[in-house]
């Protein structure tokens, strides 16, 4: 199985790398057009402020190329939050395949919220042999409210969509590499995914 | 519900796991790859690597230690000591580590909280305040604790915050090493004055100086070494202690 993971300049994608070979596979560092398309599975991860991240992504293009993909597509974290259609972080356009804009949490509660939360209602083949109530880690200051593509909702301040699907477009909030096994289970889940 | 975070501290020097009573009398611990999967597979929420010796001998912190550590675990770390700029950042995240803590720098350049909150997200950024009271004044301490600054620790706590800190790790040196329990009042203050996640540090010494600091403390996160490190508390008994205790945390 060919993985890549979008390699556009975003923190840290060493981790995910590294998660992926402890499933037993590899996975390429690609910014390259071809090599993404080709690719059976592409990991769209992403750490930091979304409006820097969203300009380094247009600056190689990639915006233009990943709502085309076909193949199963993870957005972890920032990537899930830039496959929406907005984000308040920096007003910045997101790639629109999510259908939702991203907010921030207000000061009532500890921003960013950072740790394990539980995730629930869990809708997809995604999370095939994961409990409900299974905690995940999140580090995040920005949200995708509970909308109709939400397929695992997280509580911190509100009840909020802590992963997404659309056709074969994934997102998660949380970190399943840095989430122990149960999230090693989500990654390679998202592995085994039906084309 | 978000829970509260157990995490372990690994002081590391010359690639390897030490703990001091006070910062100084350093005592081996083991090897620090080996204890990081320890710690994970017994129900570490998260790690902290400071490689102590750093800022006195202007040493880097280790790169292959961290990709050893991030290819090894499958939870978060931090990693902290002698981090000056944006590129050793930038080095450090690149090979794995997910967070970085601050200390020294931030207090010799502050503007370099607001550079990596911009860089990288706040998200990674954890600045480390050392503090001791001196005349009823908590003030803030550098070199491990070795020499006093003008700054009081609150105040230096907001400003962390306001250039874009995405939590704080704060040692009492006046607990640091006693096993006398948490600085909870100090603590207690720090969190209902900021907005981002304070960890707890200094003085851990058994299970109900961890319940303290949560409940009394309002600490978001403890962090403790040398009572993980030679097994006086297990992690896991820990954790069903402060679940006992209707502390939120994860089993």
């Amino acid at each position: 199985m060919k993985i890549v993971i979008i390699n556009y300049g975003a923190g840290n994608i060493q981790s995910i790398k590294f998660a992926i070979e402890r499933l037993g596979f590899e996975a390429v560092l690609s910014n390259d057009w071809t090599e993404i398309k080709a690719a059976d599975r592409v990991i769209f991860p992403g750490v930091g402020e979304a409006s820097f991240a969203m300009k380094m992504l247009i600056d190689s293009g990639l915006d233009v190329l990943i709502p085309t993909l076909k193949q199963p597509v993870l957005g972890i974290c920032l990537g899930m939050q830039l496959m929406c259609n907005k984000s308040e972080e920096g007003n910045t356009t997101g790639l629109g395949i999510f259908d939702v804009d991203v907010i921030k949490f207000t000061p009532k509660v500890k921003v960013p919220q950072m740790g394990w939360n539980q995730i629930y209602n869990l809708k997809s083949d995604l999370f095939n042999g994961i409990s409900e109530n299974e905690y995940m880690y999140l580090v995040h200051s920005f949200y995708a409210p509970n909308c109709p593509e939400a397929i695992a909702k997280t509580d911190y301040e509100v009840e909020y969509a802590s992963a997404l699907q659309k056709d074969n477009f994934y997102g998660t909030q949380f970190h399943p590499e840095k989430s122990g096994d149960i999230g090693e289970q989500i990654l390679a889940n998202f592995l085994k995914l039906k084309d | 519900m978000l829970t509260k975070r157990i995490i372990p501290c690994l002081d590391i020097k010359n690639g390897r796991t030490v703990k001091g009573v006070n910062f100084v009398d350093l005592r081996d611990a083991g090897d620090p790859v080996e204890l990081a999967k320890i710690y994970s597979d017994e129900g570490a929420d998260e790690l902290v690597f400071l490689d102590i010796s750093a800022t006195e001998e202007r040493r880097k912190t280790l790169v292959d230690l961290v990709r050893k550590v991030a290819s090894t675990i499958n939870i978060p770390f931090t990693v902290g000591g002698g981090i000056s700029s944006v590129k050793d950042v930038e080095v450090l995240l690149q090979n794995g580590a997910d967070k970085v803590s601050i200390n020294s720098s931030a207090v010799k350049n502050p503007q370099l909280i607001n550079d990596l909150a911009q860089k990288f997200g706040s998200q990674c950024v954890v600045v480390a305040i050392d503090a001791k009271q001196i005349d009823g004044q908590w003030i803030v301490h550098l070199v491990g604790g070795k020499v006093p600054t003008e700054l009081n620790l609150f105040d230096w706590a907001k400003e962390v915050e306001e250039r874009g800190a995405g939590e704080i790790l704060f040692t009492s040196m006046d607990n640091d090493g006693t096993k006398n329990g948490f600085a909870n009042e100090a603590l207690a203050r720090l969190s209902e004055l900021v907005n981002i996640p304070i960890i707890a540090s200094g003085g851990a010494g058994n299970i109900q100086h961890f319940v303290d600091t949560f409940l009394d403390g309002k600490a978001d996160a403890a962090l403790a070494a040398s009572v993980f490190h030679f097994k006086e508390i297990e992690i896991k008994t820990l954790k069903i202690a402060l679940k006992n205790n209707n502390i939120e945390v994860r089993i």
